[in-house]
């Protein structure tokens, strides 16, 4: 078992013959990842890293039985693409471009609502399940198999937290990066949601950044439903000053609720073990995953 | 993007929407010659002379004065331009001030008395829509008025697919308790001034105050205006607006190298690898006893001439009194981070500062190997916890 992808994804890549597209598909194709084929508009018919080029997504829905899709296309083009794929029956559909316009992801958001899909991202690393796909711009070889999902709202962050997981002696089920941008296609509780249900996965990883309020809702979340698998937490940004964007869209201080150090008080409260050094992540995962045998 | 009152609301203004009229002026001179604009184009004998800073509370620093006649508005300008203007949301040392806004008067007593609004539109990240709140009491702190009376505080969001409804505009109207001529002036206050903010691509709209005038119209009286970065290049029009001297001028360099970089007060310097990484470098610095100096992500190439415009970014700030290079190397191999740190650190000459550069990931051991037998004065370390006490180390 694993949430979100597996070895039986069919994946195209939107934005597939482009220098950030053919670089990282090449890698998840390197990885044995399900890569069917890819969209680039103009140039459908041709074939690119041996797989088939189509003009639009629902060309490609049509001959490949896509089901996923990762998207690289640059900022100004993405929201549209990610409402392609939602209309073209992408039920997974990745979003990697950083630097979406908020008022795009806004109405992109409002218009996949009631499309049978689910999206992750933008602006973020992309999905994981080791050994079975790598939908992502991840290292895969700090990604071991095992029974620790991963939540996380960046990038080299996740694969700081996978390998330490991994050299404390354990192993990923599934990594979710769903990105740094103010408005995301899946939230911090709806990706625990997912990996909580997920029978393979015995532990969580949440990282979390300043700004928003997603992870005091997971974390209540969590609690509400009976803290049923342990769940270790740190939250980046406990030095950052109120009102300056930290690198990601959506790292910001707005108010007092939104700062690390609340997060962490209710991510705590809520039953949730709670590192303050990045460095603790692995060590403290391996600890109450022992004491829970 | 932050914009200047001014530039906000000439925006304001190319939307329909009603402001406070005003003339900028960067010489006491020209703030005489604006005033005496506003006297005979706009019959107001009256004026505000503003300090243009971005930064807010400008009225508890003096940075805005009224003045009553063109020669009181050139002597207030006079004192104004050059100040360094400190309010809450400056640094301690306050800001220069450049420019200021002469602005007419617009609190002249009339038929009706007026009445200070507060209106401002941002995202709402909960609902992930964009919401208009808005509240009687202007002029004010809007924190304190939602902390002490938050029945004052209205919302209205808008749904993204269909926009603001009339039945919304109505109700926003009626709870500013507003009817007659003021009802219809705010009702075409707020379409304007919501169609603004999406065709300006903002993030932020602060109208406080927005002024019900004793003649029953409604104009905004000040205006602050921050635009998404992300959508700046369909606004060339606003993106020329942008001031770099008000930016912190080692910001304004390192983002011409690409590099996102924020200046901070502590004294640990940090290179790193993506933002949420280098946010936990940071708390990882602190909680090594030391505080950081800077948030810098170099992205994902991380080669000897940018790891050398980093070194020289984070170099230019006296304060610095050590640096930690952190490097999860994924795709990039961290022997050839390892091998950018070199040169760069042999072009620099010589740095005064204790280094210690953690390279993990792809190739870290090749890489901890070559920085040791570097001969530079620089430590290595593979895990996060063995830099920390590396940085705790190094502050004793």
């Amino acid at each position: 078992m694993s949430v979100l992808v597996n070895k039986k994804s069919k994946i195209i890549v939107q934005g597939f013959t482009g220098k950030e597209g053919s670089f990282h598909a090449e890698q998840m194709i390197a990885y044995n990842t399900n890569v069917v084929g890819g969209v680039t508009p103009g140039k459908g018919g041709t074939k690119h890293l041996d797989k088939p080029v189509f003009n639009t997504v629902s060309d490609a829905v049509s001959a490949t039985k896509a089901d996923t899709s990762i998207i690289f296309v640059p900022p100004r083009f993405a929201a549209d693409a990610i409402m392609e794929a939602a209309d073209a029956g992408i039920k997974v559909i990745i979003c990697i471009t950083e630097g979406i316009p908020i008022q795009d992801m806004i109405k992109t958001k409002a218009y996949i609502a009631d499309k049978k899909c689910r999206l992750i991202g933008p602006n973020c690393p992309g999905v994981i399940t080791p050994g079975e796909a790598k939908v992502g711009i991840m290292p895969g070889f700090v990604f071991k198999k095992g029974n620790i999902g991963i939540v996380s709202k960046s990038g080299t962050l996740t694969y700081e937290a996978a390998d330490q997981v991994v050299k404390a002696g354990m192993g990923i089920t599934t990594a979710i990066g769903i990105g740094g941008d103010p408005i995301i296609g899946t939230t911090t509780k709806e990706a625990v949601e997912l990996l909580m249900k997920d029978k393979e996965t015995e532990g969580i990883v949440i990282i979390g950044e300043i700004g928003g309020g997603m992870e005091a809702e997971a974390a209540r979340w969590i609690q509400k439903m009976g803290n049923k698998k342990p769940v270790v937490g740190f939250i980046a940004g406990q030095t950052a000053p109120k009102g300056r964007k930290m690198g990601h869209a959506g790292a910001i201080v707005g108010g007092d609720d939104d700062t690390a150090e609340a997060k962490m008080r209710i991510m705590a409260e809520c039953g949730i073990h709670v590192v303050a050094s990045p460095a603790d992540i692995g060590a403290t995962m391996a600890r109450v995953m022992a004491a829970r045998k | 993007m932050n914009l200047h009152e001014y530039q906000g609301k000439e925006l304001l203004k190319s939307y329909g929407v009603k402001i406070q009229e005003g003339f900028v002026a960067t010489t006491p001179e020209e703030a005489y010659a604006a005033a005496v604009r506003l006297r005979d184009e706009r019959k107001s004998g009256w004026c505000v002379v503003k300090a243009q800073i971005h930064a807010g509370g400008r009225g508890k620093g003096g940075g805005v004065k009224l003045a009553k006649s063109p020669e009181l508005a050139q002597e207030v300008a006079s004192k104004i331009i050059g100040m360094q203007l400190i309010t809450p949301q400056t640094p301690p040392t306050g800001k220069l001030v450049r420019k200021v806004l002469v602005a007419e008067d617009v609190y002249a007593p009339g038929p009706s008395p007026h009445k200070e609004l507060y209106i401002s539109i941002l995202t709402d990240r909960a609902t992930q829509r964009n919401v208009i709140i808005y509240s009687t009491e202007g002029g004010m702190d809007i924190e304190k008025v939602a902390e002490e009376t938050p029945h004052l505080v209205h919302k209205a969001f808008v749904d993204p697919l269909v926009g603001l409804q009339s039945y919304q505009i109505s109700q926003i109207c009626f709870n500013l308790g507003l009817s007659g001529l003021a009802f219809k002036e705010m009702s075409q206050f707020i379409t304007a001034l919501y169609k603004a903010f999406i065709g300006s691509d903002a993030s932020l709209f602060e109208i406080n105050p927005c002024l019900k005038t004793s003649q029953d119209t409604v104009i905004a009286v000040d205006a602050k205006v921050a635009i998404d970065d992300n959508a700046l290049y369909r606004h060339p029009d606003l993106e020329a607006m942008r001031d770099k001297e008000e930016e912190d001028p080692t910001e304004v360099l390192a983002a011409e190298s690409d590099l996102n970089y924020v200046k901070l007060d502590g004294n640990v310097g940090c290179m790193v690898n993506g933002a949420g990484l280098a946010m936990a470098t940071m708390d990882v610095i602190k909680l090594s006893g030391g505080e950081p100096a800077n948030f810098l992500d170099v992205g994902g190439t991380a080669n000897a001439e940018r790891v050398e415009k980093a070194f020289r970014i984070i170099l230019s700030d006296p304060n610095v009194k050590a640096i930690l290079i952190n490097i999860f190397g994924g795709i990039v191999r961290c022997d050839r981070v390892a091998q950018g740190v070199i040169d760069a650190y042999k072009n620099m000459g010589t740095i005064h500062v204790p280094i210690i550069v953690r390279l993990q990931g792809t190739n870290a051991d090749i890489a901890k190997k070559m920085i040791d037998e570097s001969g530079l004065k620089v430590r290595s370390a593979i895990l996060l916890k063995e830099a920390a006490e590396a940085v705790a180390d190094v502050l004793k």
